[in-house]
């Protein structure tokens, strides 16, 4: 078994709002990931996946506040480092984020090799310009952008070749891990696709050792992440490989989640397309007992007394339910017929 | 509608505009009561009498009087007597006869004067003193030696049967009179302008009229402009491409020389407040139709008008009501702006000596015009310009800042 | 009918049914060579370009494309919202005259439509009792008791799963994405139109209520025998719940047919790579046909 290059144990992070009133949006959060791995964050928005990424760079600015917990990255505590230390050491080099829509983020009037010199010269003050540029030109290469990407500006681009760049640009260090926020979702379904395949590629290739990706839409998960999470009101419900989490869901939640899923293939056909009433709770004063509670179709009333804990299941699997996972594929298939 | 008004109370500039305006306006409004009468007449017969509490000389002879003896009663009335410019020549005539003043100090009215009395010889002639001077201090020593004899003053009359001259009074240096007994007191709080008009009535009249031609201007202009924007917006084409003609017109020819050109056109006598407001009005409406054109451009594509055109509802009311209530908080801080700039359009244009008529009704800028043309500035009558410009300046800056309070209000990104 | 319990699945059993007496029924919509040109001169461009189609009455047609292929010009033109720069366009079997304010009503009686953005879709200064009694007005209603206005609407927001005795005095933007979009297929339901233009109408909501909607949209189409315009990016949606497709690239139809055709055995060598893009679950995604 490959070492953990990514360990998160119990971090809880929250928001400070105008009121002074605490909003836990990640509440004990624990994963981990392999080298050579990736790993899926699905939700509806407002889960706290998007919140969950910031958190997990180290780099936090008001409101968002840190805690308790830690973070690992490949055997370096960077939980509660000092902003400058986290800047210098963790950004870009250990951790590299891509926020959602980050193609909007290029200066336009610069060109691309000026992104790429600003991130290498910040961490290496005395690199040498020319080969700075040959080395972009390498690198974009073997990711399948076409050479001329560096000369120009960004408003010379479209939409998907924006986003790929600055992907290529975030990973330019070679970081150990990418977290990945939305990076297809204004995108369309071609651009979408040269995406993903180049995220892959940087996976393949070895250019990051571990991969983060949310995002709302699950067919992508299946396709790219070995490894899917599902998080609902700043916790994880459910967690397992993506095979078993898209084809046999165990959290009421995920199940609903999962029997949402359409795309264009027979199969889908085959199965119920369900809706989940209801809205995520008020986390100023989250529930005490299981939060899906108000909107869970299997809910009893011990559902709203106990703080659940995440429960293993097997091969990797861990869910947080109340519910036996007999009891919960019984149901399942009661209302399939 | 209640939530938006509770939110506009909140925002502080707001509210610190809309006090300042509406303690103007309450002035405006009140002081006419206390202080009744056309603000328009003449009551002084010099020129710019100064700020102060006038009393009547002819009734206080008359006036029963109390005996004060107050000490220092001689030395005020001798220091009222000598000016500084006496006291620094006195000084002069000192040092240019030698006589040491380090010890001196030029206020102490008496060391000054016991060391006149001694020293002061007219025969001397001190070298470089022309005889005109010398004669010059002949004149202050009579004057001084003429001042302190007297004891009592007395008023007489010429009879005017017998043409004997009649004592009527005896006033004595310790006599005083409550001004309360006094038949005839007159408080004039910024004195009289060269006209000799109570200056204080008169701004609190003009303040009005000015107001009252800011409104009408500023509803002139944002009536029009919203009409037009709303046109030009909405149905587009044609009706666009004429109204932005016309409104490239006006704003190609500079808007203050057209103000200038049609007022000066007008005669002088036909020129009331509410001309003159009507004229800025017209002249200034073209920014309000520009932003409300732009504002209804890109409001018309929006689902919600669509979806009230799928309903069948008819243009007027498409524009009444999808599209104007969405415009109407921006066409409030439009018109608290125009009514801002057409009271100083009209202030400029009467220091111009092209606003309203001038026996009519006083307005801000014909105070400022009078000032000017009477050389205010230049004799040191500053109440006659000075409160004026604070006023004016109030004005302006208590709307701007209600505009940049509703700004904030209705545009939560400039909220800090 | 209750949220939970979709009957989506259903409905797609009877679609073969369905299907086979669907070219037997009249036309309520149809067009040939629907051009629309904005610009003159040399700096033209053609948004819509010369096409031609045919929707039957109870059908739910889904127009895919991507932004740019025209959808929502063509939506718009046949909303009557938009001039038609050439082409001729037929309503019910007769060519569509909409030249009068008169006849663009009685036209906007027999089609509707329902917007992406549902925060957008509502006057935000109406209440939603306002919204509702608009609706009644149009069909005729002005001159109802107010005791069968009430009913009326009632039933319809009962249809839709929202009580109308809470949202009384409440305005649209209250309430949430999914909530306001089922306000928006109530009013369909008091309209009773012939025609429903649905563009992109579940785009803007979450995955977990997106069923709800579809769900409604379908029991509405049951319910009044209604025409279900359904403009979309996302193929996989239209195979779930269309009878037929139509594809659009650049202002053109390039493939039509009934949604099995056009989705699992695509002959245009657009749709073929506008399938191959979306990520597939049941079948490996080939990544390497970039």
């Amino acid at each position: 078994m490959s070492k953990n290059i990514l360990e998160v144990r119990g971090l809880t992070t929250k928001y400070v709002t105008r009121f002074h009133e605490d909003v836990y949006a990640v509440d004990h959060v624990s994963l981990s990931i392999e080298e050579g791995k990736s790993l899926g964050i699905a939700g509806e928005s407002g889960c706290g996946k998007s919140t969950l990424a910031l958190s997990l760079m180290g780099y936090y600015f008001a409101p968002l506040h840190y805690m308790s917990g830690d973070i690992v990255v490949d055997g370096k505590n960077i939980s509660n480092m000092d902003p400058d230390d986290v800047r210098k050491t963790v950004l870009g080099t250990e951790i590299a984020y891509i926020p959602q829509a980050a193609m909007n983020a290029l200066n336009p009037t610069r060109r691309i090799r000026k992104f790429v010199e600003d991130v290498i010269l910040a961490h290496d003050p005395k690199a040498d310009r020319k080969q700075i540029y040959e080395m972009a030109k390498a690198r974009f290469a073997e990711l399948g952008l076409p050479a001329d990407v560096l000369d120009r500006h960004p408003v010379e681009l479209s939409g998907g070749m924006k986003q790929r760049t600055v992907i290529a640009i975030s990973t330019i260090l070679k970081p150990k891990v990418l977290i990945a926020d939305e990076p297809s979702s204004a995108l369309d379904v071609t651009s979408q696709k040269m995406v993903i395949k180049m995220l892959r590629d940087l996976m393949d290739k070895g250019y990051i050792r571990a991969m983060i990706f949310i995002t709302h839409e699950l067919p992508l998960l299946y396709n790219v992440t070995d490894d899917i999470m599902v998080m609902y009101a700043g916790q994880i419900v459910e967690k397992g490989n993506a095979k078993d989490m898209v084809f046999n869901p165990i959290h009421p939640y995920s199940h609903g989640l999962m029997r949402s899923i359409i795309v264009p293939e027979e199969g889908t056909r085959n199965h119920k397309l369900s809706a989940i009433p209801g809205t995520p709770p008020n986390l100023k004063k989250p529930p005490q007992g299981c939060r899906f509670a108000d909107r869970c179709k299997y809910v009893v009333p011990q559902c709203r007394y106990n703080a659940l804990p995440m429960i293993e299941a097997g091969e990797g699997r861990a869910y947080r339910c109340g519910h036996s996972v007999q009891h919960l594929r019984e149901e399942y298939q009661n209302d399939d017929e | 509608m209640k939530n938006t008004i509770r939110q506009v109370f909140h925002s502080p500039k707001f509210v610190v505009g809309f006090c300042i305006f509406m303690a103007i306006l309450l002035t405006m409004l009140i002081y006419p009561f206390i202080n009744p009468g056309n603000p328009l007449k003449m009551i002084g017969l010099g020129t710019f009498a100064k700020p102060g509490t006038y009393v009547s000389l002819y009734d206080s002879v008359t006036t029963e009087t109390s005996i004060f003896k107050l000490p220092d009663a001689d030395a005020k009335r001798l220091d009222k007597f000598l000016s500084s410019e006496d006291r620094v020549s006195m000084v002069n005539w000192f040092t240019a006869v030698g006589i040491d003043i380090s010890t001196l100090d030029i206020t102490d009215t008496n060391a000054l004067l016991s060391l006149w009395k001694a020293n002061y010889d007219p025969a001397l002639k001190p070298k470089g003193m022309t005889k005109a001077q010398r004669n010059y201090y002949n004149r202050l020593n009579d004057s001084l030696n003429a001042a302190s004899t007297s004891d009592t003053l007395t008023v007489t009359e010429v009879d005017a049967s017998s043409g004997e001259t009649v004592e009527k009074a005896k006033i004595g240096v310790n006599d005083y009179v409550n001004v309360g007994n006094v038949a005839n007191v007159k408080t004039l709080p910024l004195g009289t302008d060269n006209f000799g008009r109570d200056t204080l009535k008169e701004l609190v009249a003009a303040c009005g009229t000015s107001i009252e031609i800011g409104m009408i201007a500023g509803a002139v202009a944002t009536i029009i402009g919203l009409l037009l924007g709303l046109l030009a917006g909405y149905l587009g084409g044609m009706v666009d491409d004429l109204i932005m003609f016309l409104t490239n017109i006006f704003t190609v020819i500079p808007s203050f020389v057209l103000l200038i050109l049609i007022n000066y056109s007008i005669n002088q006598d036909q020129r009331g407040a509410t001309t003159v407001a009507l004229v800025i009005g017209l002249t200034s409406w073209v920014w309000t139709a520009r932003s409300v054109r732009s504002q209804v451009i890109s409001l018309r594509n929006r689902d919600h008008v669509n979806l009230s055109r799928l309903s069948g509802h008819s243009l007027p009311r498409i524009i009444l009501t999808d599209i104007l209530p969405y415009i109407a908080s921006y066409v409030m801080m439009a018109f608290i702006l125009q009514v801002s700039s057409g009271i100083l359009a009209e202030a400029q244009l009467s220091l111009l000596g092209l606003g309203p008529k001038t026996t009519e009704v006083p307005t801000l800028g014909l105070m400022m015009n009078w000032a000017m043309l009477y050389s205010a500035h230049l004799n040191g009558s500053w109440w006659a310009y000075f409160p004026v410009i604070m006023v004016i300046a109030f004005i302006s800056f208590s709307l701007n800042l209600m505009n940049t309070g509703l700004d904030q209000v209705f545009n939560p990104t400039l909220r800090d | 009918m209750t949220t939970s319990e979709c009957t989506l699945h259903e409905d797609i059993a009877l679609r073969p049914k369905r299907l086979e007496d669907l070219a037997s029924r009249p036309l309520c919509l149809s067009g040939k060579g629907v051009t629309k040109i904005f610009g003159t001169g040399a700096k033209q461009t053609v948004a819509v370009d010369h096409v031609d189609f045919e929707f039957h009455e109870g059908e739910l047609v889904s127009i895919v494309g991507e932004s740019g292929s025209g959808k929502t010009t063509l939506s718009k033109m046949l909303l009557g919202l938009l001039n038609v720069t050439s082409g001729e366009i037929y309503y019910q079997g007769k060519p569509r005259d909409i030249s009068t304010r008169h006849k663009k009503r009685e036209y906007w009686k027999g089609i509707q439509a329902i917007f992406q953005d549902p925060f957008s879709s509502f006057n935000v200064f109406n209440k939603i009792d306002t919204v509702l009694l608009d609706c009644i007005n149009m069909c005729g209603g002005r001159h109802l008791p107010k005791e069968k206005k009430i009913e009326m609407m009632t039933e319809a927001c009962c249809f839709v799963n929202l009580k109308f005795a809470e949202l009384t005095n409440k305005y649209p933007f209250e309430l949430s994405g999914g909530q306001m979009q089922r306000l928006m297929i109530a009013r369909v339901f008091l309209l009773k139109p012939k025609i429903l233009l649905a563009d992109e109408p579940t785009s803007m909501i979450d995955a977990c209520s997106r069923a709800t909607i579809l769900d409604m949209l379908l029991h509405l189409r049951d319910e009044i025998g209604m025409t279900i315009l359904f403009i979309t990016h996302d193929i996989g949606l239209s195979y779930y719940i269309s009878d037929s497709v139509y594809i659009m690239e650049h202002g053109k139809f390039v493939e039509h047919g009934t949604a099995d055709e056009v989705i699992l055995a695509p002959k245009a060598a657009y749709t073929k790579r506008l399938i191959s893009d979306v990520p597939k679950i049941y079948e490996p995604w080939d990544l390497t046909t970039v």
